[in-house]
């Protein structure tokens, strides 16, 4: 549970630092220049949070942070918003396009509304909260970033998914967790199918405390004891010749 | 990669502004198809037994009067045009096959686009911006209409390749993404008698379909069949004189949004072409599921 202590060490870290905002309109300024203030001219002291009005869908708002910075974007946003993320703390009041915080280091990535296909793909750390449905293959290959879905996620989610937890509320489509390596998710809805080599396990209390710990972080009331652990057979890990093959 | 729009117009009193609050969507999804562009608008349909043609005349310069007078001789039958650039909507009481065999003889240069009595298209190779310029999108009226920006990947720029696709009549498809198995599509259709226009895989899909609407088929049966029948990547937006429909494959690489209010259905590939719409803040949003076939009626 290392990576989620520290990510609210950080967040706690960064609330400190909050003093005065500076607000970007996007009907005015391009992400360009969005992004290159947050890239290089952030101040080195006294964060301000960082407000980003009118996003209408654009893409790579916030991408590539490398700063511990609040920053609130008020509206939906489109591809990759948040990728790449390290540090900061972003919330987006609305719904996100593909590969929102694809990539994630570290930091807050909360989407308040619906997340597109590819949501936290990739993710090394940090922790991404979608507080409606995430679309398919969320946490797509997933290397340690934690990631809590309010809702369902679409088919094909965790595929390859190598290390981080991943917490969904309600159900998941087709394919959960295909071809899983060492990355365990926890579902409370109905699963339309699990993918291959991955299995229902049994839950522990080290289970029902990271689902606790990860809920209560994202802001989501439910009773732990209701959640599934799929985790990976490792059966995919070792080739086996007298397998019969179909293809 | 491509751009698709749709916009279906249920408040009556929205439908003179339908080009106008298209122009924005299209423009929109520049970048993600900045070789060609195209639109097929549905209007209120002509009366019984008469007939729209869309036409495309590409770089010839054609006498419009003229043909009309060579039109009303060859045929008999009432035939009115209206030019846009070099489009032209043709309207007649004749049989359209007729028509359309004679514009293949007398002037093979010029391609017809579509037929139909709800239908007009236009399509051209240039940045959705300059098309919708050259041919006056924005003061189009009708109820509703399926627009695409092209990047292509498999096939010519030109205007015979860009999108909608039609077949039959007051149809038209626009695809966002790639078939794998459009010659086996077209190895099946041919036989029975369907002509290909073009190598283009999109209308592999766009015969496919119109043949399974005529066979009896509504809209959302011949697309569960196309699930078994087409092999690819795709969304497709379908227009027909009265019907908007989109679907996703099972894998939905392919994005695609819809806002719905009271007032409208707009669909685009990205939000970003649905921002300026009025409302939007408050209509319905939501992403098609895969494999779900999404359908509104005017």
């Amino acid at each position: 549970m290392e990576s989620v202590t520290k990510q609210i060490a950080d967040w706690r870290l960064a609330t400190g630092r909050f003093g005065q905002r500076k607000v970007f309109d996007l009907a005015a300024v391009s992400v360009r220049e969005l992004n290159q203030y947050l890239h290089k001219e952030l101040p080195e002291n006294s964060l301000p949070t960082v407000v980003v009005n009118n996003p209408d869908g654009a893409h790579s708002i916030a991408a590539g942070m490398n700063a511990l910075v609040d920053i609130e974007i008020n509206g939906h946003v489109g591809y990759y918003v948040a990728g790449m993320n390290k540090h900061a703390r972003i919330v987006v009041n609305g719904n996100a396009g593909p590969g929102a915080a694809e990539n994630m280091m570290s930091g807050l990535v909360r989407v308040r509304g619906f997340a597109s296909t590819s949501a936290g793909a990739s993710a090394r750390g940090g922790l991404l909260v979608i507080e409606g449905d995430a679309s398919l293959r969320c946490g797509i290959s997933l290397k340690g970033a934690d990631i809590v879905v309010g809702g369902s996620v679409g088919s094909f989610s965790a595929f390859m998914a190598q290390a981080g937890r991943m917490v969904i509320c309600d159900g998941a489509g087709d394919a959960l967790g295909d071809s899983l390596y060492e990355a365990v998710i926890y579902v409370r809805g109905e699963v339309k199918s699990l993918g291959a080599d991955a299995q229902f396990e049994p839950t522990t209390d080290t289970d029902r405390a990271v689902v606790a710990e990860l809920l209560a972080v994202a802001g989501f009331k439910h009773d732990p004891s209701e959640f599934r652990r799929v985790a990976s057979a490792r059966k995919l890990y070792h080739w086996n010749a007298e397998a019969g093959q179909e293809y | 990669m491509c751009g698709i729009v749709g916009l279906l117009l249920k408040d009556p009193g929205l439908r003179p502004r339908l080009g106008e609050l298209m122009v924005p969507m299209m423009i929109g999804m520049t970048e993600r198809g900045p070789d060609s562009a195209g639109l097929a608008v549905f209007t209120e349909p002509v009366e019984e037994g008469t007939y729209k043609i869309s036409l495309y005349t590409g770089e010839q310069v054609v006498d419009w009067k003229g043909l009309l007078q060579k039109l009303r001789m060859a045929i008999d039958a009432k035939f009115d045009v209206v030019t846009s650039g070099n489009h032209a909507v043709l309207t007649s009481t004749a049989s359209p096959s007729i028509v359309e065999a004679w514009i293949a003889e007398k002037l093979p240069q010029i391609a017809v686009l579509s037929i139909g009595r709800s239908i007009d298209l236009y399509k051209d190779i240039g940045a959705p911006a300059d098309i919708c310029k050259r041919y006056g999108f924005a003061k189009l009226q009708g109820t509703h209409l399926v627009g695409h920006t092209r990047m292509a990947t498999e096939s010519a720029v030109t205007p015979a390749h860009a999108h909608p696709f039609t077949a039959g009549h007051d149809f038209c498809l626009v695809h966002n993404g790639s078939l794998s198995n459009p010659h086996l599509v077209r190895r099946k259709l041919e036989p029975l008698g369907i002509e290909f226009e073009t190598d283009n895989d999109t209308e592999a899909a766009c015969r496919y379909f119109e043949w399974r609407l005529r066979e009896g088929d509504d809209l959302k049966t011949a697309v569960q069949r196309g699930f078994e029948e087409l092999d690819g990547f795709y969304t497709f937006l379908m227009g027909t004189d009265d019907e908007l429909a989109i679907v996703r494959d099972a894998f939905a690489c392919k994005p695609a949004i819809v806002a719905e209010t009271d007032d409208y259905v707009a669909i685009a590939s990205e939000f970003r072409s649905l921002a300026h719409l009025p409302g939007v803040h408050k209509a319905r949003l939501f992403e098609p599921k895969p494999q779900e076939v999404y359908a509104w009626k005017v």
